[in-house]
C-alpha cells in the first residue's frame, strides 16, 4: 500500500522534471510512452491494482488516473509550447531583407512629348474631337497653295522648307491634313491632328523636326468666341492650373480673323520669370476663323459653314508643363533625360 | 523693324505712357517685341567747344586743353586723343559725370597737371563702337547743352514684329495711321512737300513689262553735290532705323522709304545711257549689284536697265555702275511701283533681303509715288543742292477703281461670335480710312467699303471682320462653347492603338526614343543596303535622306547611350518610314535592346546579355495583343542590318509585316557598340490590326496529357515539327508546349530531340486513355512519314 503510493510519488516527480526539461517533441514523446505505453510505469502501477482489495483498490486507483492526467496534461502543455518554439525559431530563419529590391526587369517608360501628346489628344477626344493623320511627305498644294500661300507669298519666307528634287516637301506644319480631311467628309467636322512636322532650322530653340497638333471645327454657326471657349478650356486642363488666356491678332494665310494666342505663364504665374521673359505671358498657339478661301479650295459652301483651326507646338507645351529648358534634349534620346519621365 | 518713338511723335499723338502704347500696339497686332532707349543716360555729358590745345610739358601723347561748357570760365582738360584740335565740338563729361562704363569723372592730375573732366569718343559714351578718337559732334550743336538733349538721345526705340500683310505699316507713317485709329486721334501727316520745278530737264522713261510695273515717277535734279554728308538729325534717325548713313543723296532715299514706306533709287544720270527701261531680265543677263557681287538673271527677275545695260534688280538693289558716288552732280530719281507679284520671291533666291524688297513684297501704297518724289526731292535739295526739273509720271497699262466690298453686319456677328454693335463696325472701319455706304435691308445693315489705296491687303468681307475684330478687341469677344453635335465618333477594336503598343513595350522595360525621320544617306546605305530618298536642301549631310527604317536611327541613340555609360539599353519608337523610291510612307513600331537581360542587381549573378529569344518574347507579346498569335510566323532570312543565322522575317498569313534580328558582327564592330544589340520592327497597319475576340465553349471534362519527343534532322525548325502535330491532331489538341530541345550525348550527330507537351481533350465527353494513345499514335506516324522523325521511348 504504501509501496505503492511511494512509488507514485516518485514516478511523478521524476516524470515532471523530466517533461520541464524536454528539448524536443521526440523527447517529450519518449517520456510519454515509458510512463504510459503498454509498458510504461503508470501502466504497470494501474495493473498492479488488481491484486489490491477493492477498498483500496478504489482510493489508490484514483490517485493513480489523477497523476496520468496531470502528466498528459503536462505533456500536452510541454508539446504545445516546443511547437510554438519550433515555428518561431522557422519564422526568424525565414526573414529577409524587406529593404532589398525586387527581382527582374524594371519597366520603361514614355518620351515627354508622347506623355503631353497623349494628354492632349484625350482632353480632345472628351471634347468631342475625333483624331486624324496625314503624310509627312507632302505636295505643295496641301502644304502652300490650298492653305491660301500662293507661291511667292512672303508667309513662306516663315516657313524654312525641306524640298525633295521632285518638287514635293516635308510639311512645314500639320495644317494640310485640315485640307485633307475635308476632301473627305463634308462638314460638321471636328478633328484634331497631331503629328511630326519640319522645317528647315536647327539651333538653340529650334530643332528641324518638331511636333504640332492641329485642330479643326467646321460647322454651321461655328464662331471666334467658340474658339475662345474651346482653347481657354483645353489650357487650362493641360496645364491644371486657372490659366488666364489672351488672343493676340496676328497673320496666317489659312485663317481669318487670325490670333496668336498667350497664356500667363505656368512658371510664375504671371508675375515674371525667365521663362515668359519677364512678360507674364507665354506664346502657345496660333489660331483663327477658317479662311474662306480654304474652305472653297475644297468645296464647302461659305455662307453656310463657318470655321475654326488652330496650331500648336507639343514640344514647346512640353517644355512649359515639365520645366524642360533646352528643346534639343528631346531629340537625343539620352536616358538620363528619358527616365525622368518614367 | 524699328521705329523711333520721338519721330513718330511728330506724326501723331502716343501719349505719354510708353509700355502702355506698345501694349495697345500688339494688342491690334502689331506686336511690339521691345522697347529700348536709343541711347545710354549721360548725365553731367554736355556739348563741350575745344578753345585752345597745347602740348603737354611731361608727356608726348598728352595734350592740355581749354575747353568751354557754355560757362563764363574755360575748363583745363587733359586729352590723350589723336584728333582733338582748337575749334571742335566733342562730348565733355564734366566732374560727376557717370559714363555708361560706371567710371565716375573726378578731378584728376595726369603728369602733374590737373584736369577738370574728360573729352569722350563714341565708345565711351556706348554710342557706337569707334574708339579711335574724340567723337566729333556737328558745329550746329549749341556749346554747353545736354549732350543727351542735343542729340535726342532720349528717344525710344519700338521694335515692332510686323505679319507679312501689313506692308502698309512698314514706315513711320503706317505706324502712325494705326496709332491715330486706335487712340482715336488725328493723324499729324507732315511731310507734305512740292517742289516746283526749276529747270526744264526730263530723262525718257519706257515701261515695257506689263503689269509688272504700272507706275514709274522719274524726276532729274541737276547741280547736285555728290560728296555732300545728310545733317546729324537724318544720320541719326537712319542708324537708329538701323541703316548706316552714307552720303546726302542715299540717305535720302533711305529716309524717305523708313518715313513714307516709299522705297526710291537715285541714279547718276550721267552714267545713263538712253532711256531708262522697265522690262523683263532677257536669260544669261548679268549685273553687278551695289554689294559688289555679280549674279546672273532670268527672264522672270523684273529689272530696270538703260539702252545699253541692266542698271539694277527691280525693287531689290541697284547695280554698282549706275549708283551715286562722290564724283555725282546730277541725279536722276526713281519711284515706282511694282506689283509684288513681280518682285516677291526674286531678292531671296540670290540671297537678297533688302529694304526696298521687304517693302515692295509686302506691296506698296499704289498712290503714294508722287508725294514721295516730292519729299525726297525736298529734302535732296535741302542737304545736297541742286535744282529739279518736273515730276514726270510714266504709267503702263490702266489701274481700274477699287471695287467695293460688301459687308454684312449679320456676318460680323456670326464670324466673331460678339454681339457688335453696327455703329461700332462703321466706327472701325472708318477709323481707319475706309469709305462706307450703309443700306438696311431684312438682313440688317450692310455696308460696301472702299479701303484707302494703302491697305491693298483688304479685299473680301473676312478683311473687314478681322479689322473691325482688331479695333474692338479680341479681349471683348466672348468665350462660348459651341453647340455640341450628337454624334458618336469612331473608335475601332479593330487595331491595336499605339498607346497601348507603347504602354506593353514600356512595361516590358523599353524606353520610348523619337528619332529624326532624316538620317545620314551613306550610314543607312551600310546599314540597310539602300541610301534612302534624298532631301534636296538638307539641315546636314548626316540628315541628308529619309529613314527607310527606324533601326539606323536606334542605332546610333544606343550607341550615343553606351558613350554615355548607360550598358544597358531598351528602346522603342514608333514613327515612319519612307521607301527610297518614292518616300512612301509605312508606320512601324521598331525597338532595340542591348546589354545585360536584367540591369545589375543583388540576386543574379551576373546577368546574360540579351540574345534574340529575349526580344522575341517581347514581339511575341505584341503580337499577341492582336488576339490571332496563330497568324503569325517566323521564317528564317537575311537582312543586311541582321546577323544571317539569327534573323527572321515576321509573316502574317504568308505576308510580311516585319523583322527581328541580331545586329550582324561586322555593324556591331562599325558602329562600335560595347554590346551585341537586337533589333525589331513591325509594320503598325498590316502588322497590329486585331481580331476581336469571339467566344469558344470551355470543355467541362478532364483534358489528357501527352509527352512526346521527336528526333529529327538539326535543319528541321521547332514550327515545322509543331504544325505537323497540330496537323494531326486536329481540334482535340488545345495546348502544345516546346519542353526543350535538346542535341548532344545520346543524340545522333546532326539531330535533335524536340520535348513537346500535348494537352487533349474534347468538349463533349471524356477522352479515355486509349483515345489518347491512339492520337498520339496518329501523331508520331505522320512525324515520321513527313519529317523522317525517329522516336525515343522515355
Amino acid at each position: 500500500m504504501t509501496e505503492t503510493a511511494a512509488d507514485l510519488s516518485s514516478v511523478v516527480a521524476t516524470a515532471t522534471a523530466e517533461i520541464a526539461q524536454s528539448t524536443s517533441i521526440d523527447q517529450l514523446e519518449q517520456i510519454r510512452v515509458r510512463l504510459l505505453g503498454k509498458k510504461g510505469e503508470i501502466t504497470a502501477l494501474l495493473k498492479a491494482l488488481g491484486s489490491m482489495d477493492p477498498e483500496a483498490r478504489r482510493s489508490a486507483g484514483a490517485k493513480i488516473n489523477e497523476a496520468k492526467d496531470r502528466l498528459l496534461a503536462a505533456i500536452e502543455e510541454k508539446r504545445t509550447r516546443l511547437i510554438e518554439e519550433d515555428l518561431a525559431r522557422q519564422l526568424e530563419g525565414d526573414a529577409v531583407d524587406v529593404t532589398l529590391p525586387g527581382r527582374g526587369q524594371p519597366v520603361g517608360g514614355l518620351h515627354p512629348v508622347t506623355r503631353v501628346r497623349r494628354r492632349i489628344e484625350q482632353i480632345f477626344r472628351n471634347a468631342g474631337f475625333q483624331i486624324a493623320d496625314g503624310p509627312e511627305i507632302e505636295d505643295d498644294w496641301h502644304n502652300f497653295e490650298a492653305l491660301n500661300i500662293p507661291a511667292n507669298h512672303p508667309a513662306r519666307a516663315m516657313h524654312d522648307t525641306f524640298y525633295f528634287p521632285d518638287g514635293r516637301l516635308l510639311r512645314t506644319h500639320t495644317s494640310p491634313v485640315q485640307v485633307r480631311v475635308m476632301k473627305q467628309v463634308a462638314p460638321p467636322v471636328r478633328v484634331i491632328v497631331p503629328g511630326r512636322v519640319y522645317r528647315c532650322d536647327s539651333d538653340v530653340t529650334h530643332t528641324p523636326m518638331f511636333h504640332q497638333v492641329e485642330g479643326l471645327v467646321v460647322d454651321e454657326g461655328i464662331s471666334f468666341a467658340n474658339l475662345k471657349a474651346i482653347l481657354h478650356s483645353f489650357m487650362k486642363e493641360l496645364f491644371e492650373k486657372d490659366v488666364k488666356m489672351r488672343l493676340r491678332p496676328s497673320y496666317f494665310p489659312f485663317t481669318e480673323p487670325s490670333a496668336e494666342v498667350d497664356i500667363s505663364c505656368v512658371s510664375c504665374g504671371g508675375s515674371g520669370c525667365r521663362v515668359c521673359k519677364n512678360t507674364g505671358w507665354v506664346e502657345v498657339a496660333g489660331c483663327g476663323v477658317v479662311h474662306p478661301n480654304v474652305l472653297r479650295a475644297v468645296n464647302i459652301d461659305t455662307e453656310r459653314y463657318t470655321g475654326y483651326a488652330f496650331g500648336m507646338g507639343i514640344d514647346r507645351l512640353t517644355m512649359l508643363r515639365y520645366n524642360v529648358t533646352d528643346i534639343r534634349m528631346y531629340f537625343e534620346n539620352d536616358l538620363r533625360f528619358l527616365r525622368q519621365f518614367a | 523693324m524699328r521705329i523711333s518713338l520721338a519721330w513718330l511723335r511728330e506724326w501723331v499723338d502716343v501719349g505719354t505712357d510708353v509700355p502702355q502704347l506698345a501694349h495697345a500696339l500688339t494688342m491690334a497686332g502689331l506686336e511690339i517685341e521691345g522697347i529700348e532707349r536709343a541711347g545710354p543716360a549721360l548725365e553731367g555729358v554736355v556739348v563741350g567747344e575745344v578753345l585752345s590745345v597745347e602740348k603737354h610739358p611731361d608727356a608726348e601723347k598728352l595734350k592740355v586743353c581749354r575747353v568751354s561748357d557754355g560757362g563764363a570760365e574755360p575748363l583745363q582738360i587733359v586729352c590723350g586723343a589723336p584728333n582733338v584740335r582748337a575749334g571742335m565740338k566733342a562730348p565733355l563729361a564734366k566732374i560727376g559725370a557717370v559714363l555708361p562704363g560706371g567710371v565716375q569723372i573726378k578731378k584728376a592730375k595726369l603728369r602733374g597737371v590737373e584736369s577738370f573732366g574728360m573729352l569722350c569718343s563714341a565708345r565711351e559714351l556706348a554710342l557706337t563702337e569707334d574708339s579711335s578718337g574724340l567723337y566729333e559732334l556737328p558745329a550746329s550743336l549749341p556749346t554747353g547743352a545736354s549732350l543727351v538733349e542735343a542729340l535726342a538721345l532720349d528717344d525710344v526705340i519700338l521694335e515692332v514684329n510686323l505679319t507679312p500683310n501689313r506692308g502698309d505699316c512698314m514706315s513711320v507713317l503706317g505706324v502712325a495711321r494705326e496709332v491715330a485709329a486706335i487712340r482715336g486721334q488725328e493723324l499729324r501727316n507732315p511731310a507734305q512737300a512740292r517742289v516746283e520745278p526749276a529747270i526744264s530737264d526730263t530723262f525718257p522713261v519706257r515701261l515695257e513689262a506689263d503689269n509688272a510695273c504700272p507706275k514709274f515717277v522719274g524726276r532729274v535734279i541737276r547741280n547736285v553735290d555728290g560728296k555732300a554728308k545728310s545733317p546729324f538729325w537724318m544720320q541719326e534717325r537712319l542708324r537708329r532705323a538701323g541703316i548706316r548713313p552714307i552720303s546726302a543723296v542715299v540717305d535720302v532715299t533711305n529716309y524717305v522709304m523708313l518715313e513714307l514706306g516709299q522705297p526710291m533709287h537715285a541714279y547718276d544720270l550721267n552714267k545713263l545711257n538712253g532711256a531708262v527701261v522697265v522690262r523683263q531680265a532677257r536669260a544669261g543677263e548679268q549685273l553687278k549689284l551695289l554689294d559688289g557681287r555679280t549674279i546672273e538673271l532670268t527672264p522672270d527677275v523684273l529689272v530696270i536697265a538703260d539702252e545699253r545695260t541692266v542698271l539694277g534688280m527691280a525693287g531689290v538693289m541697284g547695280g554698282e555702275d549706275s549708283g551715286i558716288s562722290d564724283a555725282t552732280t546730277d541725279v536722276f530719281l526713281e519711284v515706282a511701283y511694282f506689283d509684288p507679284d513681280a518682285v516677291a520671291g526674286r531678292g531671296r533666291r540670290y540671297g537678297l533681303m533688302t529694304d526696298a524688297s521687304q517693302r515692295f513684297e509686302r506691296g506698296v501704297d499704289p498712290e503714294l509715288q508722287e508725294r514721295a518724289s516730292e519729299r525726297a526731292t525736298q529734302l535732296l535739295i535741302e542737304c545736297a543742292g541742286g535744282q529739279a526739273g518736273p515730276l514726270v509720271v510714266t504709267r503702263q497699262g490702266t489701274s481700274a477703281a477699287r471695287e467695293p466690298i460688301r459687308l454684312r453686319h449679320a456676318r460680323v456677328r456670326r464670324v466673331l461670335g460678339a454681339d457688335v454693335p453696327a455703329e461700332q463696325v462703321a466706327e472701325c472701319l472708318r477709323r481707319l480710312g475706309l469709305q462706307l455706304t450703309e443700306s438696311t435691308g431684312a438682313d440688317g445693315v450692310t455696308w460696301q467699303a472702299v479701303p484707302p489705296s494703302w491697305r491693298f491687303d483688304l479685299r473680301i468681307e473676312e478683311d473687314l471682320i478681322e479689322e473691325v475684330a482688331r479695333q474692338y478687341g479680341y479681349d471683348n469677344i466672348p468665350e462660348v462653347p459651341a453647340a455640341t453635335f450628337e454624334q458618336a465618333a469612331p473608335y475601332t477594336e479593330g487595331q491595336i492603338r499605339n498607346e497601348r503598343v507603347a504602354d506593353l513595350l514600356v512595361d516590358r522595360g523599353y524606353q520610348e526614343a523619337i528619332t529624326y525621320a532624316f538620317t545620314d544617306a551613306q550610314l543607312q546605305a551600310e546599314l540597310c543596303g539602300e541610301p534612302g530618298l534624298a532631301l534636296k536642301n538638307p539641315i546636314s549631310s548626316d540628315l541628308g535622306a529619309m529613314r527607310v527604317s527606324l533601326w539606323p536611327g536606334l542605332l546610333v541613340v544606343l550607341r550615343e547611350n553606351q558613350r554615355r555609360q548607360q550598358p544597358r539599353v531598351r528602346l522603342f519608337e514608333i514613327g515612319r518610314r519612307f521607301a527610297t523610291e518614292d518616300g512612301r510612307e509605312t508606320e512601324v513600331v521598331a525597338g532595340i535592346a542591348g546589354g545585360p537581360r536584367v540591369p545589375p542587381q543583388w540576386d543574379v549573378e551576373k546577368p546574360a546579355p540579351v540574345d534574340f529569344f529575349d526580344v522575341k518574347a517581347d514581339v511575341e507579346a505584341l503580337l499577341t495583343l492582336t488576339g490571332a498569335k496563330d497568324e503569325f510566323t517566323f521564317v528564317r532570312a537575311e537582312h543586311p542590318t541582321l546577323h544571317p543565322g539569327q534573323s527572321a522575317r515576321i509573316l502574317r498569313n504568308g505576308r510580311p509585316v516585319g523583322w527581328i534580328g541580331a545586329v550582324h558582327p561586322r555593324h556591331v564592330q562599325s558602329l562600335d557598340l560595347t554590346y551585341p544589340a537586337v533589333l525589331f520592327e513591325i509594320e503598325t497597319a498590316a502588322g497590329l490590326a486585331a481580331r476581336i475576340p469571339e467566344y469558344r465553349e470551355i470543355s467541362k471534362y478532364p483534358a489528357i496529357r501527352r509527352d512526346i519527343a521527336p528526333i529529327v534532322d538539326e535543319a528541321v525548325p521547332a514550327d515545322a515539327v509543331v504544325a505537323v502535330v497540330r496537323a494531326s491532331a486536329g481540334a482535340l489538341l488545345k495546348d502544345l508546349e516546346i519542353l526543350s530541345v535538346y542535341s548532344g550525348r545520346q543524340i545522333e550527330k546532326g539531330k535533335k530531340s524536340i520535348a513537346l507537351g500535348l494537352n487533349l481533350q474534347d468538349t463533349s465527353r471524356t477522352l479515355t486513355d486509349s483515345e489518347a494513345d491512339a492520337v498520339v499514335t496518329q501523331i508520331l506516324d505522320r512525324l515520321r512519314r513527313e519529317l523522317n522523325a525517329t522516336i525515343r521511348d522515355k
